[in-house]
């Protein structure tokens, strides 16, 4: 379980996460949404201690994430934000196979290869396995950073926008991946999502964000909703109910 | 790459190293040599100098090459080397101190007082860097060129006031003729520091993802960081009290080994220790047969060499996502 309790951030003089109180239960696919400048990503960077916060904790199956040491945690929880920019150059094999570095500190072991091949298997990067990132295109480069924090084999999965650049075959199959290891090896996903309905067809949990704080959390029926919605966002929706899915529309 | 690359690689530099033995203004001939017909002044030319002199060229081509790398990692850019950073010229700084306060100190605590004036201004660097919030790729060795700058103006102020430019214009561009025997020895510690860095290789390739990717990997981004500008120091402080600035080469070899087979330090560390020395072997060679009998410095020839290939870099890196 993950729990957040009071915590905040502030850029400057903006508060940009305030005092946000929060649990998200272990196991399962949870989707925060809510509209720009809500705080998401910096709440999400900070339950993974890439940010400190300025106030307030978080505890990730007992483990106080700023106290605990970051090799611990990285075999517990994994990140992966947006907008990822390397300046190194790796082969997709190579950055997939950092992933196994929280255990095998750089000298992977057959089991590790395993997870490897696994990782590139499931991301159908078989055929580009020997190709340098800056070689490939955005919606490939971010299959394999997805691949690589897949190999790291944590409970945890942090994702900030993983459909960032991917094409809708790609994300339809990157949602199912990500909701299939949440379901059937018990892990934990979490997720920042700005498509409603994938966060309404896939999620298990959906926490709504807003100006930087918690402002509503609960299935995606409880969510999923008209007025919800609307004042969430400000726009004029309207939900639908779809083979058993909410589908929003707004246009 | 693999191994049927490296062995042929080997033995170039390896045969460079022997025509580096026989190249000078003294005839020595190796056939004489095998067939000991060489007299006592032969001997005396090649232990005393000659050896020395290939030795120290071998030591600090890879290690600065490396320590290159090491700091394009760190700085996640690849127009990044010692003497683009202001390493080279706070090493500078740090050995004229020396000369104006203990002049007779030992080759040892000199290149220790060196080192850490290198340390502290790599460390202004990195953290100019870090204070700096969108930075573009040509601003990171821009600013460095500019601490260099103001680093070397101090520098030279101080010597041209107690008339010590002409020792300080000694180092200023590497030579090796000066290397002679129990001359270079300390270079042997940037050999141990670069062997430092290759079993810390895979640390500096996480490093190299950026700080939110080594902190997910589990990674202290900030001791891998302190591991890195010590190695920098070190070995660019031994070049630099042995045989002066060696420029260029820790841009040069990284960027040029990368393109081939990309930034897996484990994989490519070798490589460009190997590639160093070769360049510098080369470079060395060049000079010493262009203007025979006088010499033209390493670090002159590799100046020529290593701005056209910064500019090529430049011209050439436009269209790419450096």
């Amino acid at each position: 379980m993950i729990e957040v309790s009071g915590v905040s951030k502030s850029y400057g003089k903006t508060l940009v996460v305030d005092g946000v109180t929060l649990s998200l239960p272990k196991g399962g696919l949870t989707s925060i949404i809510g509209p720009n400048g809500a705080g998401k990503s910096t709440l999400m960077s900070m339950i993974a201690r890439l940010l400190p916060m300025d106030a307030g904790s978080v505890v990730v199956d007992g483990l106080d994430v700023t106290n605990v040491s970051g090799d611990v945690l990285a075999r517990r929880l994994s990140i992966l934000r947006q907008d990822n920019h390397l300046t190194a150059r790796l082969t997709v094999t190579d950055l997939v196979t950092f992933g196994r570095y929280p255990y095998s500190k750089g000298r992977p072991t057959l089991e590790d290869r395993d997870h490897v091949e696994r990782a590139i298997d499931y991301l159908g990067l078989a055929d580009l396995r020997h190709r340098f990132l800056d070689e490939l295109s955005g919606g490939q480069r971010q299959r394999a950073f997805v691949a690589m924090v897949l190999c790291q084999d944590t409970d945890y999965m942090l994702f900030d926008e993983p459909l960032n650049n991917l094409d809708i075959s790609h994300s339809v199959s990157m949602m199912k991946l990500l909701r299939d290891s949440a379901r059937d090896l018990g892990k934990t996903v979490v997720m920042v999502l700005h498509d409603i309905n994938f966060a309404s067809c896939y999620s298990d949990h959906i926490v709504v964000m807003r100006d930087g704080r918690l402002f509503l959390q609960g299935t995606p029926t409880d969510i999923v909703r008209q007025e919800i919605l609307s004042e969430i966002y400000g726009t004029e929706f309207r939900v639908h109910e779809l083979d058993g899915n909410r589908i929003a529309t707004f246009y | 790459m693999p191994l049927k690359f490296f062995l042929p690689a080997l033995l170039l530099t390896v045969i460079l190293a022997f025509v580096s033995l026989f190249v000078g203004v003294r005839d020595v001939s190796p056939l004489d040599l095998f067939a000991g017909a060489a007299d006592q002044r032969d001997l005396m030319v090649l232990v005393a100098s000659r050896v020395p002199r290939t030795v120290a060229l071998v030591l600090a081509g890879s290690g600065m090459a490396i320590a290159g790398t090491i700091m394009q990692m760190l700085a996640r850019n690849r127009f990044v080397e010692p003497s683009t950073a202001g390493t080279v010229e706070s090493a500078g700084l740090g050995m004229l101190t020396v000369l104006l306060i203990a002049p007779d100190m030992p080759v040892i605590a000199k290149m220790l007082v060196a080192a850490a004036f290198s340390m502290a201004g790599t460390a202004l660097f990195l953290s100019i860097l870090r204070a700096i919030p969108l930075r573009s790729i040509l601003m990171v060795p821009l600013v460095g060129i500019m601490l260099g700058g103001m680093i070397s103006a101090v520098t030279t102020f101080f010597a041209y006031r107690f008339d010590l430019l002409q020792s300080m214009g000694a180092w200023a561009s590497g030579d090796f003729s000066v290397v002679l025997r129990g001359r270079y020895e300390i270079l042997w510690v940037a050999f141990a520091l670069t062997i430092a860095a290759y079993v810390a290789a895979d640390r500096f390739t996480v490093a190299g993802m950026g700080e939110d990717f080594s902190s997910n990997l589990g990674l202290n981004y900030r001791k891998v960081m302190a591991l890195g500008l010590v190695i920098v120091s070190m070995v660019t402080a031994c070049v630099v009290v042995t045989a002066g600035v060696v420029p260029f080469l820790g841009l040069i070899v990284p960027n040029v080994v990368s393109m081939i087979m990309g930034d897996n330090l484990r994989r490519s560390l070798p490589w460009i220790g190997l590639c160093g020395a070769a360049l510098v072997l080369v470079c060395d060679i060049i000079g010493r047969i262009i203007n025979a009998p006088f010499e033209i410095p390493v670090g002159a020839v590799l100046g020529i060499v290593g701005s056209l290939f910064f500019l090529y870099l430049l011209i050439g890196r436009r269209n790419r996502v450096a």
